[in-house]
């Protein structure tokens, strides 16, 4: 249909950024965590498995890694719980469903760092939680786990990645015929029975599409445990960049983020296929 | 008003008294009016079909049954109950959707076990009901098939047996044909009467097809505009229509509009014997009851041939007579035909119907 040329002009761009922009940074990342940084700060080309070792060896990369996915896990948990019942009732029974559905939008167009530092102002001792706790006098001081704790980090990246669980999720049950749900109840199936039987297991592809974002994108998270973690809510994400920065140790820090990857590779296949197991169009 | 049955006595009076119940039911969309007062027996073991065009109500009625519709006014009754009290779960009613509305996720084995699992039915007396449902539909081989799997023919056959499986009073069924093509639809139309008759279910059918409305009904409701316009047996619809819409909708019609003085029917230049009143008068003329004249004791009259169809057997056509009336007539595939000829039709088929018109 498309002569040769053509098609090859069409796919030579995205090729060429593929290989420049993520191919070949991989392949340079894959490279230095198999190097070694010299007592001179420079990084020695010697191949070996000195780093891969270390992250086995030291145990609080591990213990980081496996804060970072309770965290993540926590985050995906929180969002499904505030994006599901809020998708269900958007997709199924709410009247105004565009109004509503923009109002879930809206704070996706607004800058992330914007909305950690509202979070910031909510939590601290003298924020807005902790005054208007003490001026109820439900509490006598500032409640400090408030801030600087994996708790600030989970609210945080909950309240960010709700509208990616909602999204997925909301398409998912706009896609669900409305003919069925009604052969449900005609074949004596209460509404709440109806939902078990066929909402639930034909939103499931939507439920796995959104929690695989929420967890990725929590998993890999640096700026929300920056500014609101605190030493306790320090995340696998922080350690790399401190590793490729202030430390100064490209090698062990490329070792890190090449096991995440094949982690997240891992993730992002298993959720693909459960995907596709649970699609029947 | 209301009828208290007692539940012991409903199964002897159901025999007699219809088992569903349609009273002066009105529904409304907004400001448009989809039924109006409409109301309708339906009796034990009846093949009912609802027959209508686009926007007649027919599937508006069907929901209302169904319970996925509430009325705005007026009652449905079943077997001596009350009927739009229930919610649609709760009704001893089953529909086959017009997309079948299978269940993506199930396979056709769990799909027909739905309402029996809903129901608490053993496992082992739903491995028997499914299988014998499936059988009886001839899809017996295809328990394991997701139904994306199978044909729309064949989703049809499980929809159906999805349906009857949990052995309802009344099965409803939504224009269930119009998706398939023209041989199966054949077939299928004299399968679905078949099973009808082997189950006894009662059936009310809805579809604007007239002619399957035809083949299959034990009766035929005619819906036009939210209103009933004629319930009657298929030959007795089409022998004798009440309304000149019911006349040219079931099959073809010739509509003489008359002058009626002393029992004597004029359109010009028809004449014919009737026992309509004094007046203007409508009678609808059947095409196949117009032959070429041969017997003295018919309505003559004569017509110009305007052109001429091949049907088949018959062949059907236009006449126009000298005062401008165009006919249209079936006559057999043999005849031949001049410019113009002379025809004639028994006065007793010429039939008196209420004009839809002048409503």
């Amino acid at each position: 249909m498309f002569s040769r040329a053509y098609r090859l002009a069409v796919a030579l761009p995205p090729v060429f950024w593929v290989l420049a922009f993520l191919l070949l940074p991989y392949a340079i990342l894959f490279c230095h965590s198999f190097w070694s940084v010299s007592s001179f700060q420079t990084i020695q080309r010697n191949w070996n498995l000195d780093n891969y070792r270390e992250l086995f060896r030291v145990p609080v990369y591990f213990e980081v890694l496996l804060r970072s996915m309770r965290i993540a896990a926590a985050v995906t948990v929180l969002s499904l719980l505030l994006a599901y019942p809020l998708a269900y009732y958007l997709s199924f029974y709410a009247k105004h469903k565009h109004l509503l559905y923009q109002l879930v939008i809206i704070p996706l167009w607004v800058s992330y760092l914007v909305r950690a530092y509202a979070w910031k102002t909510i939590l601290g001792s003298d924020g807005v939680l902790n005054t208007s706790l003490q001026y109820l006098h439900v509490t006598h001081g500032p409640i400090s786990f408030l801030l600087y704790s994996p708790f600030a980090v989970i609210i945080t990246l909950t309240h960010i990645y709700t509208p990616f669980v909602f999204l997925p999720v909301y398409a998912a049950m706009e896609h669900i015929p409305r003919p069925l749900l009604e052969a449900s109840q005609d074949l004596g199936a209460s509404p709440l029975k109806t939902f078990w039987r066929v909402v639930l297991p034909l939103s499931l592809p939507g439920v796995f599409a959104g929690a695989t974002f929420a967890f990725v994108l929590s998993l890999g998270d640096f700026l929300a445990p920056l500014l609101l973690g605190g030493p306790s809510g320090v995340m696998i994400s922080n350690i790399v960049v401190s590793l490729f920065g202030a430390a100064y140790n490209w090698p062990l820090g490329a070792a890190i983020s090449f096991c995440m990857m094949v982690l997240v590779v891992g993730l992002l296949f298993v959720t693909e296929r459960l995907e596709k197991r649970w699609s029947f169009t | 008003m209301a009828t208290d049955a007692q539940p012991a006595t409903v199964a002897a009076s159901a025999m007699a008294a219809p088992l569903l119940e349609v009273r002066s039911v009105t529904k409304r969309f907004g400001n448009n009016t989809v039924l109006r007062n409409f109301s309708l027996n339906i009796a034990e073991g009846e093949f009912l079909t609802i027959l209508g065009e686009s926007g007649s109500g027919k599937t508006t009625l069907l929901r209302l049954i169904a319970g996925f519709e509430l009325p705005d006014e007026g009652e449905l009754w079943m077997a001596g109950e009350r009927l739009d009290v229930l919610p649609p779960f709760r009704r001893r009613v089953n529909t086959v959707f017009q997309q079948y509305a299978l269940f993506p996720h199930l396979s056709v084995f769990e799909n027909v076990a739905y309402g029996l699992r809903i129901a608490h039915v053993a496992e082992a007396e739903i491995k028997q009901r499914v299988t014998e449902a499936l059988a009886m539909v001839k899809m017996d081989t295809f328990a394991s098939a997701r139904p994306a799997k199978i044909s729309g023919g064949q989703q049809q056959r499980i929809a159906l047996a999805r349906a009857l499986v949990n052995r309802p009073r009344l099965l409803l069924l939504d224009e269930p044909l119009s998706a398939l093509d023209a041989n199966l639809r054949t077939q299928m139309q004299v399968e679905l009467k078949a099973l009808q008759r082997e189950v006894g279910i009662t059936f009310i059918f809805v579809t604007h097809d007239q002619q399957e409305a035809m083949a299959m009904s034990d009766r035929i409701a005619l819906l036009r505009n939210g209103l009933l316009e004629q319930v009657a047996p298929p030959r007795e619809i089409y022998s004798r229509p009440a309304t000149s819409y019911v006349a040219s909708f079931l099959g073809q019609s010739n509509l003489l509009t008359c002058e009626v003085r002393n029992g004597i029917a004029v359109c010009a230049p028809i004449v014919f014997p009737c026992s309509a009143p004094d007046g203007k008068a409508v009678f609808s003329l059947r095409p196949e009851a117009i032959r070429l004249a041969s017997t003295s004791d018919r309505v003559r009259f004569t017509a110009a041939v305007l052109t001429q169809s091949f049907l088949g057997a018959t062949n059907s056509v236009q006449l126009r007579s000298a005062s401008e009336l165009t006919l249209t007539a079936r006559l057999s595939g043999q005849s031949t035909l001049d410019e113009e000829e002379e025809f004639s039709f028994d006065s007793a088929d010429a039939v008196l119907v209420r004009d839809s018109e002048a409503r």
